[in-house]
């Protein structure tokens, strides 16, 4: 881990300290989500829980769009690459597991798999092949923009996608309505905001009546954003505030916007151990059937299902974890038999995963010997 | 993933700009940025896309957390999604 480093230290005091007071005004426990595997990894790597007043619980929800691709989203990947496609995707989808194999296992087997960064080096690849190139494409909306990029722009004819990409505003109203949630307000990515806007929050806001606050990645951003979210709470008002205005607007990044639902329509689907999210999938609308894997090819997910799922997957909790029920230490296999080398669940997979990120940094380290 | 990384726009060619990442120099599509960008503008890349112009007066703020990052060891995940994230634009 490393040490507490503050821009400015004597800001962290004075929001530590403020957050000491206002907890102290509510007299009560308080829990608040953020939806951002990067947040989680802000907090745990600088030991921020450390900072925040007994009481104040800041859980991380399903903000691992990695982890929340769901089990038959990677079948159809792994059918697929069974069936001699070459797959390119983000390298965290790897070990994701699948009813019976993750896309390793498929590699493992002889499939071919091509770990990418960016869209545009799936381009590249298919560009350099006459053989049938099948993104598989996950992230929730900053990278479904650029997904929606280049298949606006002349991709080549071998190249199809399959869209696992999904959309994180849906989520939050489901993991605010489960009867468990003691979630009283969310902290919302700045980074993914950037192309949404902050506007984008304010209809579950006025929904819910919950407050939602745009935070940066810096521990002070982070800090910041969390003090506003609990002065929201403590005086009752449900309402938007951008606190990391320099990288998000209220209206976001109207081209991006634009591209994004000019190329993809959200559908239902479940999200991975969490529930079934109205809206909650980006899929290809029909001008754009040509680029769409699933129209493509006839995808038999029914034939990995003549062999036995691993064990010990039905133990795994990930999907309480990203509600934000449970905590990854929780969990019975929680790094024993599930660790990052030998991932029971998705959690403990990708860098953004709540489990994975748990088990290298810790979730509450106890810091008090370090100043601020 | 759902972090960006900030660079310097050195030059632009048509819809890509080469990219200067603490002396790494990548290509950065522009197709998806969200205002017009000039050479010596910031901008923020996710995935090998500019995402945004940063305002030059927020440059220093926004770059203080990754200076940082980028002294890291290779085990640390943070640094290495930002490492990633360079990764992504083409070389």
């Amino acid at each position: 881990m490393s040490e507490l480093k503050f821009r400015d230290p004597a800001m962290a005091r004075h929001l530590a300290e403020t957050l000491v007071h206002l907890m102290a005004e509510i007299g009560r426990p308080v829990a608040v989500m953020h939806v951002c595997g990067s947040h989680e990894q802000a907090i745990a790597k600088f030991g921020l829980r450390s900072l925040f007043p007994k009481g104040l619980d800041v859980i991380m929800g399903p903000g691992c769009p990695v982890c929340v691709t769901d089990v038959p989203e990677v079948d159809e990947g792994v059918v697929l690459a069974r069936q001699g496609v070459r797959i390119a995707t983000y390298g965290d989808m790897l070990k994701v597991p699948g009813t019976v194999q993750s896309l390793a296992d498929a590699q493992a087997d002889g499939a071919r798999i091509d770990v990418i960064y960016s869209p545009s080096q799936v381009v590249d690849l298919a560009r350099g092949t006459d053989e049938e190139i099948v993104f598989f494409a996950t992230g929730f909306e900053t990278t479904a923009v650029a997904t929606a990029a280049i298949v606006t722009n002349d991709p080549p004819k071998n190249l199809s996608i399959l869209s696992a990409h999904k959309y994180i505003p849906p989520v939050m109203e489901i993991v605010s309505e489960m009867p468990e949630s003691r979630v009283e307000g969310f902290l919302a990515a700045g980074h993914a905001a950037t192309i949404t806007g902050s506007a984008v929050f304010e209809p579950f806001v006025a929904r819910h009546k919950l407050p939602v606050v745009v935070a940066g990645f810096e521990p002070l951003d982070i800090l910041a954003g969390v003090v506003e979210l609990v002065k929201l709470i403590r005086d009752g008002e449900a309402k938007v505030v951008n606190t990391f205005p320099r990288c998000v607007t209220r209206e976001g990044n109207l081209p991006a916007q634009e591209l994004l639902w000019r190329v993809f329509r959200p559908i239902g689907g479940r999200w991975r151990g969490i529930a079934h999210v109205p809206n909650g999938n980006l899929r290809f609308r029909d001008e754009f059937a040509h680029v769409d894997a699933r129209r493509r090819f006839d995808i038999d997910v029914k034939s990995l299902w003549d062999y036995a799922p691993p064990h010990l997957a039905h133990q795994c909790i990930c999907g309480d974890i990203m509600a934000g029920i449970r905590n990854p230490v929780d969990c019975k296999l929680f790094n024993k038999e599930c660790v990052p080398e030998n991932p029971v669940g998705a959690c403990m997979v990708s860098n953004e995963g709540t489990c994975k990120i748990w088990h290298l940094y810790g979730g509450v380290p106890d810091l008090s010997e370090i100043a601020i | 993933m759902c972090l960006g990384v900030p660079g310097k726009i050195i030059d632009i060619h048509g819809s890509m700009a080469t990219v200067d990442f603490w002396g790494v120099r990548r290509q950065v599509c522009l197709d998806i940025v969200d205002e017009p960008v000039t050479a010596g503008d910031y901008i923020l890349n996710h995935v090998g896309f500019a995402i945004r112009r940063i305002p030059p007066e927020t440059i220093s703020e926004t770059l203080a957390l990754y200076e940082q990052l980028m002294e890291e060891n290779d085990m640390d995940v943070m640094a290495a999604d930002v490492r990633g994230e360079i990764e992504a634009a083409r070389e």
